[in-house]
């Protein structure tokens, strides 16, 4: 028959011979190999202890950035919503009242801010979507839970930390990348 | 009616220096076993350029502890339809005599406590080798008993491969130590010990003998290559497929062991048993006193014994499976006939030098 690729091995089906026959040499060779193996560099990396090195454009989990003072940026317009191919962003509008300005940049917030970590794909759209920098993926691998209740993120866990309160924390959360300082989107 | 009265002082000391020294033996070979199941994972873990288990205590030191924490705390099922006595007879009998043949195993010379000589061998019986080999051919009974009473086909198949797996080595086995016997003259493991001090360990006077009781000490201990009592890919868990917490432990654990002793075995009839390589034993103890000296013998005796224990591992983690086939042509077409061989030629050279032959 005709081989239909020329990567065919043929392979010897001659009964074996005397030194194939008492095995040892075989063995022997087999323990050499593992035992070379032995003194080899493990490319395991201990995780916990050990991370590795993300790549620069990495996206872990998202953040909802807050501007220089300290006021979130994100006015609930909803693109993120749109733009999510896995449907994970749900968000409740709420309108800043007097007295408000110190916590919201903007006329309109979110009072509810929601992703399920379980749906998100981690692409990064929800990101180009957003007109006012108000979210982006860091640098944070999205931890483990027990329970699927845990992977629904609010707003308390997706804010970053107070820049002014909490500058370690703030810093720590932005990353090493640095993102466009000032509120306005991501145009080039 | 007149007894001599040195025949009525039964010395009670003796039964207490026993009693420390079996315990001591039986902790021992549980500690090693305990940790050769930490070492098998690490060396299989090294060959295979992986890391091993490093999450309990530091290296993951305590790694044995928890399996066996974990062993003992999982279900204990014994199947409705086994016959429950011979079930739970079986594990017991299994490591009943792995830990066995630790009784004539002479782990150093003697030490000098309490104004006593105190030999550290638990019996130094005349027919120490004998000993072991029935020990070590009741040990399949463990395992026969547990397959059969797991009414489990699987299990019974498993265990009719380890009984004529056992059967068919134990024969190879047992012709190459009587070529060994032929010149030592002796079935004490202690004398056997005492004329390898010389440095002419008996490795180099059998070095055939060697091989075949290696080739066998793998199938009796039910080691890869021939491991096929338990082939999980064939017969799930072998004889030990039904059981469950620590009667699955302790099948484990006699495997652990017996390849333990079985190493002692081999060190003690081939590699010169505690003694210390390139030194004069004598000499040393005169120098050093006799405790320290046995410490000394203890640990080389110790060292040689987990150079073997990692010969196991090493070829358990190249090796792969033989056939069943393979398996009984081995045993009975090759190591049988090799060991009348070398049984053959060790008796003629003896005869020779009998006769006043020089070679």
């Amino acid at each position: 028959m005709e081989a239909l690729t020329n990567r065919i091995e043929h392979v010897s089906r001659k009964p074996m011979s005397f030194w194939e026959k008492i095995y040892l040499p075989a063995v022997i060779k087999g323990m050499g190999i593992t035992f070379r193996h032995m003194f080899k560099k493990v490319p395991t990396i201990r995780y916990p202890e050990q991370t590795r090195k993300f790549s620069p454009v990495f996206r872990g989990l998202q953040i909802l950035n807050r501007d220089e003072e300290g006021r979130e940026n994100c006015t609930a317009c909803g693109l993120c919503a749109v733009a999510c191919p896995a449907e994970a962003i749900t968000m409740e509008a709420a309108e800043r009242k007097v007295g408000e300005e110190h916590l919201y940049r903007e006329e309109k917030y979110a009072a509810k801010y929601e992703i399920n970590m379980l749906r998100c794909i981690f692409c990064g759209l929800c990101e180009e979507a957003c007109p006012k920098d108000a979210v982006y993926l860091s640098e944070t691998v999205p931890p483990a839970d027990f329970a699927r209740k845990g992977f629904i993120y609010g707003k308390k866990d997706l804010l970053i930390p107070h820049p002014i309160e909490d500058p370690e924390a703030f810093a720590l959360a932005k990353g090493s990348r640095i993102k466009h300082p000032e509120g306005h989107g991501n145009e080039h | 009616m007149l007894i001599h009265p040195t025949l009525l002082v039964i010395d009670g000391a003796i039964l207490i220096e026993k009693l420390v020294l079996i315990v001591a033996v039986v902790t021992g070979s549980l500690i090693v076993a305990m940790y050769s199941t930490y070492a098998e994972r690490k060396v299989a873990a090294f060959m295979q350029d992986r890391i091993g288990p490093n999450r309990a205590g530091p290296f993951g030191i305590l790694q044995p502890l928890a399996d066996g924490l974990k062993l003992f705390f999982k279900e204990e099922i014994v199947p409705t339809f086994s016959s429950k006595f011979l079930f739970i007879l079986g594990p017991c009998l299994a490591m009943l005599t792995a830990i066995m043949v630790g009784a004539v195993i002479p782990w150093g010379g003697t030490i000098h406590v309490f104004g006593r000589n105190v030999s550290l061998q638990i019996a130094d019986i005349n027919i120490g080798i004998l000993y072991i080999f029935g020990v070590v051919s009741l040990g399949v009974y463990g395992i026969m008993i547990g397959g059969w009473a797991s009414n489990n086909k699987f299990s019974l198949l498993g265990a009719m491969r380890a009984g004529s797996q056992i059967i068919s080595y134990e024969l190879a086995m047992g012709i190459s130590i009587i070529a060994l016997l032929m010149f030592t003259g002796t079935l004490s493991l202690n004398e056997m010990v005492d004329q390898q001090k010389d440095g002419w360990w008996n490795i180099f006077k059998q070095p055939l003998g060697f091989l075949i009781f290696l080739v066998c000490a793998f199938a009796e201990t039910n080691r890869t290559p021939f491991d096929l009592p338990e082939a999980e890919n064939e017969l799930i868990g072998g004889y030990h497929s039904e059981y469950s917490s620590m009667k699955l432990g302790f099948y484990l654990f006699s495997e652990y062991i017996n390849m333990f002793l079985s190493s002692a075995v081999m060190v003690t009839l081939f590699f010169g048993g505690y003694d210390i390589p390139f030194v004069n034993d004598f000499k040393l103890g005169q120098s050093i006193g006799l405790n320290w000296l046995a410490l000394i013998q203890c640990s080389v005796l110790f060292v040689k014994i987990c150079c073997f224990i990692f010969l196991f591992m090493w070829v358990r983690w190249t090796v792969p499976r033989f056939r069943y086939d393979q398996l009984m042509n081995l045993g009975w077409k090759i190591l049988l006939p090799l060991s009348l061989l070398n049984m053959l030629v060790t008796g003629a050279l003896i005869l020779l030098k009998q006769n006043h032959w020089h070679f």
